[in-house]
């Protein structure tokens, strides 16, 4: 039965397929082979176990559960979403790596213990290296080792908290773990580094934007939820993610404002959203919990649209620096048009996607009692709409006019924008048809006169505050740069001690060398000085002298023989 | 492709009005308030206006310290390779 097989397995085989396959088919096959997948999700539905014995080890390779479909349908729809969006990029590496990409994602989600997540996790990590490698520059070189070196680390990880938990409790199954034992922080930081935890965040903003067009679409959508997954399944409820979640959401913004590649600038503010759903994992109440899973499902569809429309800026002129944009609403009316949709949708507009998921985040803060998270996150939402709502699709299309006339977006990449535009919108317009998605039972209403009017004014007065700065010359400039993050200390610093170091272990080689040299010359002096044919040594001695000597000599020794023993 | 496609928002005089409309909504907005009872999530917020100035007040800090981080992290584009 092909539905028995492990869920995730046909994207592989089918990527594994791909160059091999005549050069028309290969879209309709990327394309096709998502939507097989996720016909399959619905058909098995939650309760379905595959399990088998392999090396003495108890393995589930399959696991589906509300939460792991959730996850599932997501990544399925987004696969389909990116074959669609990269319909022309039929040559190199980035199709078939896009789709194992996509299918050990898949398999990562529904394995049931940590062997079987352990080698998806690390076969995901390489098939996402390839695609960062497909940008074909350099720079896409030299991030996608940085990134590697990091995905593998975190595999790393979780392979020694799976093999500590093995020891301390004799399964490898993968269930709620908490931060209670040595495996479990093991596995808190493998996670943490696929959820772009603060410190353990700059693989993502160094590797994403140095992709392809296309290929920086698919990065965005299942690392990291794969991540967040993970501590929804492994650690809810754990306190510390609240603060750590609320850190997410803030620092990343600040970087936001300033960062002039506009895919950088979402690769921030992908950051500052994984923030929300850490902190709805960490409550771990039903509305935080599936708040969670919702703005993680909402947010691989809108920041997939958001990296879209800056893909197809960057495909037709040639740069996505803010500093080099500006009124290609002139020329990329359409695009332009659904990049908004995708900016409304993550500034949480009501009647878009952002709004009925991030709210059950803030409400559930709020309800438990967590003020200062509460008016961080508060503080992060306005910033979001601040530096990606307002900044990405200002700099791109309005602001002033760079010059630059080019081709609206080709069709394949509208009709793909198009459709994750009308998902955003559609979970934004009937969010309990959405909620029913969700892993848990809960009763939420996005839609109250209350909550529609503060964030409105929220929105707004963001809005005002930027145009205001704007108008008044306060806002900073977009400007040629590069801003150093926590990833200056393995990038600069690291480089610069190691060289440093080097330095200095040369220069102690070389003097220990001259010592050498000169003790080797002083110590050739000596002997000849003492044992030479006129050195002293050589010397014929009275025998009178040399009695003289034992008698001193012997005398000594009693002498410090009664000092030792008497 | 023509360079002179003069549109409607390259009038100075129409961005104005946008502002202005922008500010003329958002004062409605918070008068909004006086009318519609907000019941506040966590506590503070039931204030007149609350989010209205939460909101402008959180995006100006938010800018003024950007630039103070650019001045402390922002280096030359081809720092790293050189």
């Amino acid at each position: 039965m092909i539905a028995e097989l492990p869920a995730g397995l046909i994207l592989v085989a089918a990527g594994i397929a791909l160059p091999f396959l005549p050069r028309a088919a290969r879209g309709t096959v990327a394309a096709v082979v998502p939507l097989l997948a996720l016909a399959q999700l619905m058909w098995l539905g939650p309760g379905h176990v595959v399990q088998a014995q392999i090396l003495g080890f108890d393995l589930t390779l399959v696991r589906t559960d509300r939460l792991s479909l959730a996850f599932g349908y997501v990544f399925t729809i987004a696969a389909f979403l990116n074959a669609v969006f990269s319909w022309r990029v039929r040559e190199g590496i980035e199709p078939p790596a896009a789709l194992i990409y996509a299918g050990t994602a898949l398999g990562a989600i529904f394995a049931g213990d940590f062997l079987t997540l352990f080698v998806y996790w690390e076969l995901s990590a390489i098939a996402s290296a390839a695609v960062v490698w497909a940008g074909g520059t350099p720079r896409s070189y030299g991030a996608g080792m940085r990134y590697l070196a990091v995905q593998l680390a975190s595999g790393m990880l979780l392979a020694a908290g799976a093999a500590l938990h093995f020891a301390d409790t004799g399964s490898l199954a993968f269930e709620y773990i908490g931060l209670g034992s040595a495996a479990g922080a093991l596995f808190f930081l493998a996670f943490g580094i696929k959820a772009a935890f603060p410190l353990l965040h700059n693989w993502l903003q160094d590797a994403y934007p140095e992709a392809s067009p296309t290929g920086t679409v698919v990065l965005s959508a299942f690392t990291t939820k794969l991540g967040i997954y993970a501590l929804a399944r492994g650690f809810p409820g754990e306190e510390m993610l609240v603060y750590i979640g609320a850190t997410m959401a803030a620092f990343p913004i600040f970087y936001a404002v300033i960062e002039n590649d506009l895919r950088r600038v979402l690769a921030y503010s992908l950051n500052n959203q994984l923030g929300f759903m850490v902190v709805g994992v960490g409550l771990g109440t039903e509305l935080g919990l599936n708040g969670a899973v919702a703005h993680a499902f909402a947010d691989i569809l809108f920041k997939g649209l958001l990296f879209m429309s800056m893909g197809a800026v960057l495909l037709r002129a040639g740069t996505v620096k803010g500093s080099d944009l500006g009124g290609l609403y002139k020329s990329m009316p359409a695009t332009a048009g659904l990049c908004i949709v995708g900016a409304a949708s993550i500034s949480a507009f009501p009647l878009f996607s952002g709004f009925v998921t991030k709210s059950m985040i803030m409400a559930s803060a709020a309800q438990e009692g967590y003020l200062a998270v509460w008016l961080v996150l508060l503080f992060a939402s306005a910033g979001v709409f601040h530096h990606a709502g307002i900044k990405i699709p200002f700099f791109a299309f309005f602001a002033h006019d760079s010059g630059i006339r080019c081709a609206e977006a080709p069709r394949h990449m509208l009709v793909a924008m198009a459709l994750t535009a009308a998902l955003c919108v559609s979970i934004g317009i009937f969010p309990q048809q959405f909620y029913a998605l969700l892993p848990l039972p809960m009763e939420y209403l996005p839609y109250t006169a209350s909550h529609v009017l503060s964030q409105m004014q929220l929105l707004v007065f963001s809005a005002l505050a930027f145009s205001w700065l704007m108008r008044n010359g306060i806002y900073p400039p977009e400007l040629h740069s590069v801003n150093l993050d926590f990833d200056w200390t393995t990038r600069r610093l690291a480089v610069r001690l190691v060289q440093g170091a080097t330095a200095v272990i040369e220069m102690l080689l070389a003097a220990l060398r001259e010592l050498a040299r000169g003790a080797g010359a002083a110590g050739a002096g000596a002997l000849e000085r003492l044992h030479g044919s006129e050195g002293v040594l050589a010397r014929t001695w009275s025998t009178g002298g040399m009695t003289l000597w034992v008698a001193v000599l012997l005398a000594a020794y009693l002498l410090v023989y009664y000092l030792l023993y008497a | 492709m023509k360079h002179d496609d003069k549109r409607w928002l390259d009038e100075p005089g129409n961005v104005r009005k946008i502002y202005v409309g922008l500010w003329i909504f958002g004062l409605l907005l918070a008068l909004g308030d006086l009318v519609i009872h907000r019941h506040a999530e966590a506590g503070l917020d039931g204030d007149f206006a609350f989010y209205a100035l939460y909101g402008f007040v959180a995006c100006v800090l938010l800018v003024l310290a950007a630039k103070v981080l650019r001045r402390i992290v922002m280096r030359p584009e081809d720092y790293y390779d050189r």
